[in-house]
């Protein structure tokens, strides 16, 4: 178990590095830089502020200072958003979309457990056919359609909400809903699928035939094996959710992280770009890293494996 | 093959075409598509014909999906906005299963330290904020239509390389490959010969699920101002657009809304009847 997590945690900072790099090749290749602007600035000045902030050194050493601030998270101030460190920004955003994002993944597993299960129970019933046919409905359904469509209805219209902006306590609720209709329609899916399989597989039949009631052998036996697609899918989703989805931010018109994805990259802002590629790997290795734990605690077949 | 007995591929149509919902599907993708490639040139208006009488008019006899606050026939434009729609999402799932493929087959056949040094840079991508990639990629490319697809299909081969891989690996552990590579059968005459074909199940199954979720992609970058850059239009900027002006002129949305849905819904349940075609196990 200990050995399972060291080499784990060894393999995701290795990740996060290999992020960092990429990201950082990838915006070098970028034309233009942080001073780009309107005006053409003289050449004896461009290359003194270009000196301030270490962009005169050869890539690899700034690379190198880059994954230093990193390590340390101490961060130089960065050209473009002078007297506001990375560290601040991203303290700033992180909170709303965690918070909406948490609130979203609730409402996706609320909604979408009970649905796949009630379908996979009754397969080919009435329920089963209605559940399937709302999940494909819900993964046909982008969010770029929902979201103008539920700000339109229960803020403009209904009133019960703001439409946009993050100014009330109850602002989580309409992009949360949104983006949890989404989430639950996979999740249901997945539910039904992997507790269908383990329906029918032989230890249920076992556990049918020593007498077990048909709510023992669902939920104490298929259960917990029927959860692992789910559990799966969550890891990646959970960080995606939590680092904020760009289109629910940018339809609600939330202060989250998502924003800075697009706009430190079109910015050119070398640190933020690179800090938010590496807090949403951050957050993926983490959340993987749960979910093996969580699987291995589920099913012992599966176990503390070193590699997988 | 040639006595009395159906080819694989002939078994697999047949299982597909029994499903009344694949069948379904297929005809309104089929219907979709040719609309979206015909129809323009039955249309009177152009996509970008501008008639400033008519600006911003709810569907009604002229105009069957209304006019935009430029007078632009909203049919037309939602009929070529498709032809790029479709094109990016055939396109980029075409670029992905081509990388996705090969890196797949190559890791699984090589083994060993390639195969583990050529899935580590998979994991190390997978954890990479996709949208920042693609961005970034917009960013350096510049925004040209051909490049959007390259992008997208460069973020998405990773899973059809992890689902080709898996597969290789439990082929070759099968007797007809070692008994091929005993004839002294060399590593790209099993890769081409003996792997390849069987393959192209799952990478099929993955392709027609690919397909939407690229759709999808592209809408979102055009949503958000990195896609197709107006006057062209695809269905996302035509979306972007409905949404922008939604609460006075809710046929905007809805135009584009239902057709882009009305595709995803045919290629996602295309998909879910190929997966029950080629995959004996998943079937009932």
């Amino acid at each position: 178990m200990l050995r399972f997590l060291i080499s784990r945690v060894i393999q995701g900072i290795a990740v996060i590095l290999g992020v960092l790099c990429i990201t950082f090749l990838l915006l070098k290749q970028a034309p233009g830089g942080p001073f780009q602007g309107e005006r053409d600035v003289p050449e004896h000045i461009r290359r003194q502020q270009a000196a301030m902030y270490g962009l005169d050194k050869p890539l690899p050493v700034q690379l190198l200072n880059h994954i230093v601030n990193f390590a340390t998270f101490q961060f130089p101030p960065s050209p473009k958003t002078p007297g506001r460190g990375v560290e601040e920004i991203i303290a700033q955003g992180f909170p709303v979309s965690a918070q909406v994002g948490l609130a979203a993944l609730c409402i996706a597993l609320a909604i979408g457990i009970p649905t796949g299960a009630l379908a996979a129970l009754r397969p080919n019933s009435l329920e089963d056919r209605a559940s399937t046919v709302a999940a494909t409905l819900g993964i046909c359904t982008p969010s770029l359609v929902l979201g103008p469509v539920i700000a339109l209805v229960f803020g403009l219209k209904l009133r019960w909400f703001n439409a946009s902006g993050w100014y009330d306590a109850d602002d989580w609720v309409l992009p949360a809903v949104t983006l949890g209709i989404i989430y639950s329609a996979y999740i249901a899916r997945l539910t039904r699928g992997g507790l269908r399989e383990t329906l029918a597989q032989e230890f249920i039949r076992t556990a049918r035939a020593k007498g077990a009631s048909e709510a023992a052998v669902v939920f104490r036996h298929a259960f917990k094996l029927a959860c692992l697609p789910v559990l799966n899918f969550l890891g990646p989703a959970a960080a995606g959710l939590m680092t904020g989805s760009i289109v629910i931010e940018s339809v609600f018109q939330l202060p989250g992280l998502g924003q800075h994805f697009v706009g430190a990259a079109v910015n050119r802002n070398y640190e933020l770009a690179m800090a938010t590629a590496a807090f949403y790997a951050l957050l993926i290795v983490a959340f993987n890293l749960l979910v093996d734990v969580v699987q291995a605690l589920l099913n012992p077949r599966i176990g503390f494996k070193e590699d997988s | 093959m040639s006595g009395g007995h159906p080819s694989p591929w002939r078994l697999a149509w047949r299982r597909l075409v029994r499903s009344r919902i694949t069948v379904a599907a297929m005809i309104l993708l089929g219907l979709m598509v040719l609309a979206c490639v015909a129809g323009p040139w039955f249309s009177p208006y152009g996509p970008n014909d501008q008639n400033l009488d008519l600006r911003a008019t709810a569907p009604g006899v002229s105009h069957w999906l209304g006019t935009d606050p430029l007078g632009r026939d909203l049919a037309t434009r939602i009929l070529h906005g498709g032809r790029i729609s479709l094109l990016v999402g055939v396109l980029a799932t075409g670029v992905a299963a081509v990388i996705g493929v090969g890196y797949g087959l190559v890791a699984g056949l090589a083994g060993r330290r390639t195969d583990a040094l050529m899935m580590r840079i998979v994991d190390v991508l997978y954890a990479f904020p996709f949208i920042t990639f693609v961005i970034l990629l917009v960013v350096i490319f510049g925004r040209q239509f051909v490049l959007i697809f390259v992008a997208i299909g460069a973020v998405e081969w990773l899973t059809m390389a992890r689902v080709v891989r898996g597969q290789v690996l439990s082929l070759k552990k099968l007797e007809y490959v070692q008994a091929a590579r005993a004839a002294g059968a060399g590593f790209s005459r099993i890769l081409l010969r003996h792997m390849l074909p069987n393959v192209m199940g799952p990478v099929i199954i993955y392709a027609s699920l690919t397909v939407p979720g690229v759709m999808l992609l592209e809408a979102t970058l055009s949503f958000l101002g990195l896609g197709i850059q107006p006057p062209d239009a695809s269905w996302g900027v035509l979306i972007s657009e409905g949404a922008a002006s939604m609460a006075v002129h809710p046929w905007m949305l809805i135009g584009p809304g239902a057709f882009f849905m009305l595709t995803l819904l045919a290629l996602n349940l295309i998909g879910d009847g190929l997966r029950d075609a080629l995959d004996p196990k998943s079937g009932d």
